[in-house]
């Protein structure tokens, strides 16, 4: 399995960096993650996302809809790309430590 | 890797098809060069599902930790399989190579490899057949086109066979018939005795086997999706629709893809169901244990597409409904009309499908007992039993791709045509070679979608998409419609890349948009929440 190794910590990943093991995370993993993604500081609005994500994960085990993250943390999809270049899928669930969504998407 | 690391578009075309290949086939090796393969499935899915040798490896090293007697495996697997399908047995003997199928291939046109013309592929594990299991191969070994399996051989085979989006246009080409698909299939069915296998396929597989679908979505998480489509629903027409879940003798149930619950735009579509079945007042339900109407089974093994189609009679007799419809799915179609029957039926417990509305009879679905929610609709629309405002996608110019299984598989060609026609007032055909059974596939079925593919999936967009900048070009086509949820993920990286001011969409999207429904306030927003009409801008 790949590793992730970052500021003196390792973490398993999937081969496109996604966190493999979801109890390990929390707000300081989440810090590094976001370095991987190119964000150099976690802002309010970033946290906002990251944790709506998080919240409804731990609560229905899948990612939400887009469009429902939009609609409930009132940031627009171009805001998200914003927040996360890679995008809500790729890049705010990767900080979030949720897995990465496979199938008809 | 991604789109945006992907050379430009007229780059990645820059293929010499004059320049023969330094070496002949059989002594040219694969090369594994990045975003044209799939990662590997991981261990805890292959665990999920109780397959063969799980563990971390990658196509890339030069150790795939295969079991010891991995030759005799494949070789055995052979055996059994050329017994218990005749098709594999006959696909084997009756090619004469004329080459027929060589061009139609989109991966071949896409990359220029000889390995993807359809009738090398099948000759790669032919050329195996001939040495091991004909006397005249044995004979004359290599002479004869005979080889035997090797390590490079094996490593071919998986390049190959997860490079064919078992799409079947060749076979339409084939003058003695002959199925390249089904051969792909054998091929993938035994690479899994020793676990070679993609993610991309084996992880919605283990994950339908757990929750019923294909994204892992649990029931509640089901009801959040649909709550949340509901919702917006009204918001956009102040019409509250119904939502019917695991709803027991309820007359029809309806599966469709977990795509159209999960992502956009597959999830407008959904929203499309939603709304035609409430103003229809149809005593329909949703499920959350047949939450699912693709199958990755497919792309797997036989023994695999059975495991993952059962849930759907098994939930119809639980829930004891009459009838069944699948709504915009493509390989769903496939597995229902060639297997579903065969191999979880007889659905004796289910009524011959009978539209409530307007009482047609669906003969063609006598025997499965399941029907398309395009043939659905299209009779619907037939006998006049929607009020239909086609004006309302007069923004969108639309051309209609049609997905490779529901066109080739079940000849559902005039049923969409029919519904489009019927929803806009902008449709045009792409060229007549590339639509109907000689439609291009979107270059990512298959289990092939995925974005580490990325490179080889946008070669074998190639062909769809330059009969799509066509339509564009000559008449201004801004939007295409597809009927499948690996198409709606699929074309939407197609069209980023090759066209990108085509958007993409399902039918029932345009259906909902058009249907005016009782008691809707002043509709003025698409199910996108864009306005129907663009505003004119001032020149």
């Amino acid at each position: 399995m790949p590793t992730l190794e970052i500021e003196g910590r390792s973490f398993d990943v999937d081969e496109d960096g996604f966190l493999q093991d979801p109890d390990l995370w929390n707000e300081e993993v989440a810090h590094l993650f976001a370095k991987t993604e190119g964000i150099d500081a976690m802002t309010e609005e970033h946290w906002k996302v990251v944790h709506y994500l998080r919240n409804y994960y731990l609560e229905f085990n899948i990612a939400p809809m887009i469009r429902k993250v939009c609609k409930d943390t009132g940031f627009k999809l171009k805001k998200i790309y914003e927040l996360f270049p890679s995008g809500p899928a790729k890049g705010a669930c990767k900080v979030a430590g949720l897995p990465k969504p496979t199938g008809c998407v | 890797m991604e789109l945006h690391d992907l050379p430009k578009p007229k780059d990645l075309m820059n293929i010499d098809l004059n320049r023969p290949p330094e070496k002949g086939w059989m002594d040219t090796p694969t090369q594994f060069r990045d975003g044209t393969y799939s990662y590997p499935a991981a261990p805890k899915n292959l665990k999920a599902l109780g397959l063969a040798n799980p563990r971390q490896w990658s196509p890339a090293d030069e150790d795939w930790k295969l079991p010891e007697n991995w030759q005799e495996i494949i070789m055995q697997g052979m055996k059994e399989r050329l017994e218990k399908y005749r098709s594999f047995r006959l696909f084997m003997d009756i090619c004469v190579r004329c080459g027929a199928c060589a061009d139609k291939c989109h991966f071949f046109i896409g990359s220029g490899d000889p390995k993807n013309m359809p009738v090398l592929r099948a000759e790669l594990i032919r050329s195996v057949y001939r040495r091991d299991f004909t006397l005249l191969g044995k004979m004359l070994g290599r002479l004869g086109g005979g080889r035997e399996l090797t390590l490079d051989v094996l490593k071919e085979w998986f390049y190959y066979f997860f490079q064919c989006t078992e799409c079947r246009r060749c076979s339409v080409f084939c003058p003695y018939g002959i199925d390249t698909a089904e051969v792909t299939m054998i091929g993938r069915e035994l690479l899994n005795l020793v676990g070679l296998n993609i993610n991309w396929v084996i992880e919605p597989v283990a994950n339908c086997f757990r929750t019923g679908n294909h994204l892992g979505i649990p029931p509640h998480g089901l009801v959040d999706m649909w709550q949340f489509m509901v919702d917006d629903i009204e918001d956009l027409t102040g019409v509250k629709v119904n939502l019917p879940i695991n709803k027991k003798g309820a007359e029809i149930l309806f599966v469709t893809p977990s795509g159209d619950y999960f992502a956009d735009p597959g999830t407008y579509t959904c929203m499309g169901y939603l709304m035609l079945f409430h103003e229809l007042g149809l005593d329909y339900t949703w499920s959350t244990y047949a939450s699912e109407g693709g199958n990755f089974g497919l792309f797997t093994s036989h023994e695999m597409i059975k495991r993952l189609n059962a849930k759907i009679y098994a939930e119809a007799k639980r829930l004891g409904v009459k009838w069944i419809i699948g709504g915009e799915c493509g390989h769903m179609w496939r597995v229902m009309h060639q297997y579903m029957e065969t191999m979880n039926g007889p659905a004796d417990f289910l009524e011959e499908p009978v539209s409530p509305i307007t009482g047609t009879k669906f003969e063609n679905a006598k025997q499965t007992k399941m029907v398309h929610i395009t043939e659905f609709t299209s009779d619907l629309i037939k006998n006049g039993k929607l009020k239909l405002d086609p004006s309302r996608n007069n923004k969108y110019v639309t051309t209609f791709h049609d997905s490779c299984n529901p066109a080739r598989a079940a000849g559902l060609l005039e049923e969409p045509r029919y519904v489009i026609r019927n929803v806009t007032n902008n449709f045009y055909e792409m060229p007549e070679n590339t639509i109907r059974e000689q439609t291009y596939c979107c270059g990512g079925g298959a289990g092939l979608g995925n974005d580490e593919n990325i490179d080889m999936r946008m070669r074998g967009a190639f062909p769809r998409a330059s009969a799509l900048r066509h339509v564009r070009d000559k008449h201004k086509v801004n939007h295409l419609l597809c009927m499948c949820a690996i198409d709606r993920a699929t074309l939407s990286a197609l069209t980023e890349y090759w066209a990108p001011d085509v958007s993409v969409g399902g039918i029932h999207e345009l259906v909902a948009n058009a249907l005016i429904m009782e008691g809707e306030n002043d509709r003025t927003l698409d199910l996108r929440g864009e306005p129907f009409a663009e505003v004119e801008e001032d020149e």
